[in-house]
């Protein structure tokens, strides 16, 4: 009883917040993308009940204790064998087809496009728009074009955000990309889909979807924070757009990478013995050549940061490093 | 030192099969962290190393060899009516290279802790950290156990060509040799590309020249290029055997000549050839050129056809047919359906649009798992379940086997069919922690794969109580046609007193079965058929 009310809503595809199968549905691919999810899910469906309907049905139709001898019956049919060879090659041939389309779409953007860069690195994501500004979580506008420029500092990284249907591997060495139009207001998960390591799971962030005002608010807020924040409060968001947080606590846990509370001015043991004080120039020179001097107990895996940050922004990260209790 | 290929495929399979423990312990634990979001049992770290060993002990140790190497190599010469394997010492040198390079391979990623996944992408695995620096000890084995592959496959494709008897022409050969022929092909042609593959890893790590690395001008996209031109046609090296045993059992419990015996037959080869020119489908979103993502994606749903056809012969087959459900034939029926969920989900996977949001989620995890585990391992056990009796000359406990073959089958889908609804829901592969809403998804599969665990319990249990106090077997307690139930019912080391005679391989009317006796007896007099099926008989007196 129950389950015959059940089936619509597993098997009809879902706009909006999504339903059995899918998470929301909140850019044009993915609707697109779903309509041929369930095209298969329909045809491959059928065939399926078919397979388990003839096993079942053979199995109870000739089992031994009624057919305790086998019949007569033909080893192999060339009509029979051809149809049931041609008919899948037909329906294969279609569902390649309408995949192929749906795919030269997504791979032609509209020359128009509002380009945001991301930037793929052991364990974080930061999203760099076209006036400078930078973010650790994915802000954008409703109902406009969007292609993503994907990099990576490191590793293969693969940026994923479900409820748009959308994916591309971030490969070192190499520009790629994506597009897509947001189609609906709200968070969505980012996620990692690309082994990297470690936190490959925790190198997640949220997509935000606003409308263009609201977007257009953001912007200008997140763009100017420099000049309109104090130094301490600048730092902070350097230090998360950074994707800092990921190795770094400012709570005094040791993660991939040490601690950074209550460290400034104090003496520092380094993993080859010898010591260094914790200031703004130790600060400068882990962030510019982290490899030159690492802190005991850790590995030397912290990404290079030369040419990502001016030097308004170290200060003002040394600022907030040096206001961590 | 045997150098019986009885013998041989015995100790593969019992290496197999503690192969398959170990891989499977380790999949146990990454279940039980999975349970619930958060760290609960083992760190990330550990976490990764898990995957690693569970993969790559999995693909490399248990599912390559386990058809071909363990049940191949009992049966093949057995098929054939031949003495033995065209090179017996060769044979046992395979046996040898696979020890040590299983040794050398999962003690080198215990000690380094190798945390790259069994895919081994560059440049995370050839990045300098400790763990990585010692893959290429890893690589060293994973070397040694591809020409334990090579020289099989070899072996195999010299002893079907040279040794087969008077009267056994290709198309009178069983389909069990087909699929291993088929299966050898590719074992020579592809192995040696992994080889390469793993050299030029080596190259690049003590030379420093840039292959994959691009921090040394290398292209990380080609080396899964190279992984998966070995990887893919591994897929079907390890599905056409599965495939081979799925043919002999549905013909031999259907009591009917197989379906389409000719479509079969060239299908494997077919698959084999096109196997080759598909592994780009694994790469769509790796930033491979489009056009190549294209013909890929072309020529994989060109190689879903003859899978899709071999299904429908074997339930032709049944039709009209006198169905027994042994154990062998439950393992047969449950891989057509699993077989068919596992082939079918491929079409989501083939298709360009529809792949780009489900790659590297649950929904490919939980899809080649249906076609690894549900078909290919099935067909293993269900291959053992059948050849049983002559490995030991004891009949296994049918209503224990019966048990275990349904829970594996209950186990199975609860584990999986989860898994294609949090890779929809976007659940990315990989993953040691994961947000609320998988965590439904994760506790079912984890309730699912434990009770997989205790049904594989079951079955080896089985097997290890059909060893000491099994029912002594008659030669041919299934009623089949082929000659390795032609033997006494523990083989002779020379396995056949005169050479055999040859009939069609699935003229099942030969044997019918005697409620009286309690077994299958001929229907007539067939010459050079000196054993007869009968379950009280004396063996001894059974002959000639």
């Amino acid at each position: 009883m129950i389950l015959p009310a059940l089936l619509p809503l597993i098997l009809q595809q879902q706009d909006g917040e999504g339903g059995f199968f899918f998470p929301p549905v909140a850019s044009d691919l993915a609707i697109a993308s779903d309509s041929l999810f369930f095209t298969i899910l329909y045809l491959s469906g059928f065939f399926f009940a078919i397979i388990v309907f003839t096993t079942l049905y053979f199995v109870w139709k000739y089992h031994h204790t009624k057919c305790p001898e086998p019949q007569p019956s033909p080893v192999h049919n060339n009509t029979i064998e051809i149809i049931w060879t041609v008919v899948p090659t037909i329906l294969l041939a279609w569902i390649f087809f309408e995949g192929f389309e749906g795919f030269m779409a997504r791979k032609t953007p509209p020359p128009d496009a509002y380009e945001i860069h991301a930037q793929g690195r052991k364990w974080s994501w930061n999203f760099t728009y076209p006036d400078g500004t930078e973010s650790s979580v994915l802000h954008l506008p409703l109902g406009k074009a969007v292609r993503v420029n994907l990099a990576s500092s490191d590793v293969l990284h693969s940026l994923f955000v479900p409820a748009f249907r959308v994916k591309m591997d971030v490969v070192p060495g190499r520009y790629e990309q994506l597009w897509f139009t947001p189609t609906m207001l709200g968070e969505f998960d980012v996620y990692c889909a690309e082994y990297c390591g470690t936190n490959h799971s925790a190198m997640t962030t949220t997509a935000v979807v606003h409308s263009q005002e609201d977007f257009d608010a953001w912007l200008s807020e997140a763009g100017d924070f420099m000049t309109k924040l104090s130094p301490i409060e600048a730092g902070e968001r350097v230090f998360a757009s950074k994707g800092c947080a990921a190795c770094h606590s400012v709570a005094g846990v040791a993660g991939i990478g040490p601690a950074l509370n209550g460290r400034f001015g104090q003496e520092r043991k380094l993993s080859d013995g010898s010591s260094v004080t914790f200031d703004a120039n130790y600060v400068r020179e882990s962030l510019l050549d982290p490899a030159a001097k690492i802190a005991d107990g850790f590995q030397p895996i912290m990404p290079t940061f030369q040419g990502q940050l001016d030097d308004d922004k170290m200060r003002v990260l040394v600022e907030y490093i040096k206001s961590l209790q | 030192m045997t150098l019986d290929h009885k013998r041989l495929g015995l100790m593969y399979l019992w290496s197999i099969i503690a192969m398959m423990f170990l891989g499977g312990a380790f999949v146990m634990l990454i279940r039980a962290e999975l349970f619930s979001p958060g760290e609960d049992f083992v760190s990330a770290d550990t976490f990764n190393q898990l995957f690693t060993l569970h993969g790559a002990i999995m693909v490399f140790l248990v599912i390559i060899p386990s058809i071909p190497a363990a049940l191949g190599n009992f049966v093949l010469p057995l098929m054939l009516g031949a003495k033995d394997v065209a090179f017996p010492k060769l044979n046992r040198m395979s046996y040898h290279l696979y020890v040590i390079g299983a040794i050398l391979f999962v003690a080198s990623m215990l000690a380094t802790g190798l945390d790259t996944g069994w895919t081994f992408y560059a440049p995370y695995s050839t990045s300098d950290s400790p763990a990585h620096r010692a893959i290429l000890y890893a690589v060293f084995g994973a070397f040694v156990l591809g020409f334990s592959s090579i020289f099989t496959g070899l072996n195999f494709l010299v002893t079907i060509h040279k040794m087969r008897p008077p009267g056994m022409t290709w198309f009178k050969m069983p389909l069990f040799l087909w699929a291993i022929y088929a299966t050898s092909i590719i074992q020579i042609l592809a192995t040696p590309v992994v080889g390469i593959t793993l050299l030029l890893v080596a190259v690049e790590r003590m030379l420093e020249i840039g292959i994959f690395n691009p921090a040394l001008g290398g292209d990380p996209v080609l080396f899964q290029h190279m992984f998966w031109f070995y990887s893919h046609p591994a897929v079907y090296i390890m599905l056409l055997p599965a495939m081979g045993v799925m043919s002999e059992l549905m013909s031999t419990y259907s009591r009917k000549s197989i379906f389409g015996y000719r479509y079969i037959a060239l299908s494997s080869v077919a698959i084999a050839v096109v196997s080759f020119v598909v592994w780009g489908h694994h790469m769509y979103v790796s930033g491979q050129s489009v056009l190549v993502s294209v013909l890929f994606s072309a020529i994989t749903f060109f190689v879903a056809v003859p899978s899709a056809v071999k299904v429908f012969n074997w339930i032709a087959t049944l039709y009209k047919g006198s169905i027994r459900l042994t154990s062998s034939m439950i393992y047969g029926l449950g891989i057509i359906w699993l077989f068919g969920i596992g082939g079918l989900t491929g079409l989501w996977l083939a298709a360009l649009e529809t792949d780009i949001h489900l790659h590297d989620t649950y929904f490919v995890v939980s899809h080649f798992h249906f076609v690894m585990v549900g078909s290919a391992i099935m067909a293993f056990l269900g291959g053992i379940h059948h050849w049983w009796p002559k490995f030991y000359g004891t009949m296994l406990n049918e209503k224990v086997s019966l048990w275990g073959a349904g829970l594996l089958f209950v186990g199975f889908n609860l584990t999986f069919l989860p898994q294609f609804i949090a890779g929809t829901q976007g659940m990315p592969r990989r993953y040691f922690d994961y947000a609320e809403r998988f965590e439904g998804y994760n506790q079912i599969s984890t309730v699912g794969a434990f009770l997989m665990g205790f049904s594989i319990l079951l079955i080896v249990i089985n097997f290890l109580r059909a060893i000491r106090s099994g029912k002594p077997a008659p030669a041919n307690p299934w009623g089949a046609v082929t000659l390795e139930w032609n033997t006494a019912p523990i083989p002779d080391p020379h396995n056949f007193d005169d050479a055999p005679v040859v009939g069609d391989p699935y003229d099942l009317s030969i044997f019918k079965w005697d409620e009286a006796e309690g077994g299958y007896v001929p229907t007539r007099p067939v010459p050079g058929l000196p054993y007869i099926a009968l379950p009280n008989a004396d063996s001894t007196e059974s002959q000639h």
